[in-house]
């Protein structure tokens, strides 16, 4: 048995505070109306994370519906170019192909167990709203998924994907059009609808109770792959490293190694850096890293990759930052491309835009030495690259033309 | 006298209470709109200190923010503006809370003290997250409005009406700012809920939209805040004249 207490992080992400904060991170900075919703999903959130029952369905239905575990696989090819060991943790093989189905069927067991017959939720990549469509189709609730009019427009795979599993999808015309609007707008349809309708948040972001609870249903992510690290390593990855838009997929990551000697790294979006190019505010629920200007007012991301052109970060994610258990470089558009394209041609796997900045740091970093020879890493690969080849192709084509 | 003490002397006087909304930083001529408010008959005006990211305004409030925005407002800029107004009835600025953080909480509360501003509403800073702001803004003598929701169990109605100064701001519809054709039955039941557990002022705003809805929920409440309909008005080019014409209509409403 390890002895958590004494490793770095060991009394890192566990239960945030009464008040929900992970350090000076986090809190319940929302409308009076939606203060009591929060309390009642942290209510519902903690009885049914305690109840053996619950657990049960949740894992049972990944399994079977979801397709959990999914693989570690080591890429040979990469490994040997890079002169490491790489391990992908392979979300991208998930049903609707990517991790956010793990927070989607957990939140989608607890709407029905606190009564409510609809669901709303943000979407920027578009992941989060397929994967909170297929629920709404599988539990027979009515969703509707806010999304800005640049993603609508960039993902319109995903879009079509939504309707035809009978939801709506709503594009949001203001601000930058992208996912701070869409949340902006998904926090007002709860405002208006908040005693019929659960929010169906998509990273471990907004007010408490939902970085604790999302990160909580991305757990099974970390702990997976801790075991099959050791498997086919006999020992912990030297590096582990994940994208963080929000946060979701690094925070589920983080989780299972954060009691390890691991080295942990979240790669953000070069235009999309809260904690690179941020400072503390309070947006969408949470106090957390921000990029805003002088006076306050949240500035606007700008990311090839629509999961991670946001200018906010989960509150997890700052405590871990500034308690230097976790570091967040960034990774830059073009890299991203490149190293999008080189997973694809030395491995044969298609990584969304979003993993593909983990791949791109990875990279780099093996380049110009951080990653020493026969160092071990594992990224998580969020999920996979369908709804970005269209964008692909036409940055592709741009360059060459 | 501070916003409460004001409030208070007309209500107890028989009047019932007109706060109109403005955002600040609208067209060149808003400042002279807040007097014009004022000799219509507003008892407190209301400024928004526009933010970039307004969840609890509708379409209306986030177009005048926006514009307000795109014309250079600033938080300081805003402030400085009223300092200079001199409108004859107390003013709050309605903002939200991460201009305040930003800004730092002693440094936000002294600028609204010093440029004479009275009260601060900030939407997204609930009871649970005041503690902070409150003390800075109680140490500055500058009132912390809080809001109060239909979805708000009475235990935690009675703790906010404990904590809020100037007066209580019951939302009177679950649903961001922005007019509605009828009022809503959720905006009397709070207000009762509210004169039951308080003495403070208590005025009802969020889907108040014309003199008809004041006049009948103001049967409850002490009074009302207007804010979508009047910037609907200057949006479309109201101007200080016209915003005052339908404060007066509102006042009219309300003094039956
Ligand atoms: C594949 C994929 N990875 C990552 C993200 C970013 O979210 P998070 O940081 O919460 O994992 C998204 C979000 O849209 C995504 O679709």
């Amino acid at each position: 048995m390890t002895d958590t207490q004494s490793l770095p992080g060991g009394s890192l992400m566990g239960e945030p505070s009464e008040t929900g904060r992970f350090g000076e991170f986090g809190g319940r900075f929302v409308p009076e109306s939606l203060v009591p919703a929060c309390f009642e999903l942290e209510a519902a959130f903690r009885t049914a994370w305690a109840d053996p029952a619950f657990h049960a369905e949740y894992e049972a239905l990944l399994r079977d519906y979801g397709g959990r575990p999914t693989p570690v696989t080591e890429c040979a090819n990469l490994s040997k170019q890079l002169g490491i060991r790489l391990l992908l943790k392979r979300e991208d093989l998930t049903h609707t192909g990517s991790h956010k189905i793990n927070n989607v069927v957990g939140q989608a067991l607890l709407t029905k167990r606190m009564g409510k017959q609809r669901v709303i939720a943000e979407t920027g990549a578009g992941q989060h709203g397929v994967a909170t469509a297929t629920a709404a189709a599988l539990f027979g609730l009515d969703c509707v998924v806010y999304m800005g009019e640049v993603d609508v427009e960039r993902q319109a795979l995903n879009v079509f994907r939504m309707r035809l599993l009978g939801s709506e999808v709503v594009p949001v015309a203001s601000g930058s059009r992208t996912l701070k609007d869409a949340v902006n707008e998904a926090l007002r349809d709860w405002v208006a609808n908040v005693e019929s309708t659960h929010y169906c948040l998509g990273s471990v972001m907004g007010p408490h109770p939902y970085p604790w609870m999302v990160r909580e249903f991305q757990r099974i992510l970390g702990a997976e792959a801790r075991e099959q690290c050791r498997a086919v390593l006999g020992r912990d990855p030297d590096v582990v490293a994940a994208c963080v838009g929000g946060g979701s997929n690094a925070a589920g990551t983080f989780s299972g190694f954060v009691d390890t000697d691991a080295r942990l790294v979240g790669v953000e979006a070069a235009g999309g850096a809260a904690i690179g190019r941020g400072i503390p505010g309070v947006v969408h629920g949470m106090k957390s890293f921000l990029m805003q200007d002088e006076h306050g007012q949240v500035a606007e991301a700008h990311s090839i990759s629509a999961g991670l052109d946001y200018p906010g970060v989960g509150p997890e994610h700052a405590h871990l930052a500034a308690s230097g258990r976790a570091d967040y470089p960034s990774a830059g558009d073009e890299e991203v491309l490149r190293a999008f394209e080189l997973l694809a041609r030395s491995e044969g796997i298609i990584p969304a835009l979003e993993s593909a900045h983990a791949i791109a740091w990875v990279v780099a970093a093996a380049e110009r030495g951080e990653l020493a020879p026969g160092t071990t890493v594992l990224v998580t690969l969020s999920g996979r690259g369908d709804k970005d080849v269209a964008q692909v192709m036409d940055m592709v084509n741009a360059r060459t033309s | 006298m501070s916003l409460e003490d004001h409030l208070r002397a007309r209500r107890d006087a028989g009047r019932k209470l007109l706060v109109p909304y403005v955002t600040g930083g609208l067209g060149d001529d808003w400042v002279e709109t807040v007097r014009a408010l004022a000799a219509a008959g507003a008892d407190a005006i209301e400024v928004g200190i526009p933010f970039s990211d307004p969840v609890m305004d509708g379409p209306v409030i986030q177009q005048a923010s926006e514009r307000a925005l795109h014309a250079g407002a600033t938080p300081g800029g805003i402030v400085r503006a009223l300092s200079g107004v001199d409108a004859g009835v107390p003013l709050a600025v309605m903002t939200y809370y991460n201009l305040v953080f930003r800004a730092g909480h002693e440094r936000f509360a002294s600028s609204l003290a010093t440029a004479g501003i009275a009260g601060c509403i900030l939407p997204d800073l609930p009871l649970d997250e005041a503690g902070e702001w409150c003390a800075a803004a109680d140490a500055a003598g500058v009132a912390t409005i809080l809001l109060a929701a239909p979805t708000t169990p009475d235990d935690r109605l009675a703790a906010i009406c404990e904590r809020s100064r100037g007066f209580v701001y019951a939302v009177g519809v679950l649903g961001v700012t922005g007019e509605r054709s009828s009022l809503a039955a959720s905006a009397t039941v709070i207000a009762k809920r509210l004169k039951a557990v308080t003495d403070r002022p208590v005025l009802v705003g969020v889907g108040v939209s014309n003199a008809e809805q004041a006049r009948q929920v103001a049967e409850a409440a002490d009074g009302v805040v207007v804010g979508s309909a009047l910037v609907r008005r200057l949006l479309e080019g109201a101007g200080p004249e016209g915003a005052a014409a339908f404060v007066a209509e509102l006042r009219a409403g309300l003094d039956g």
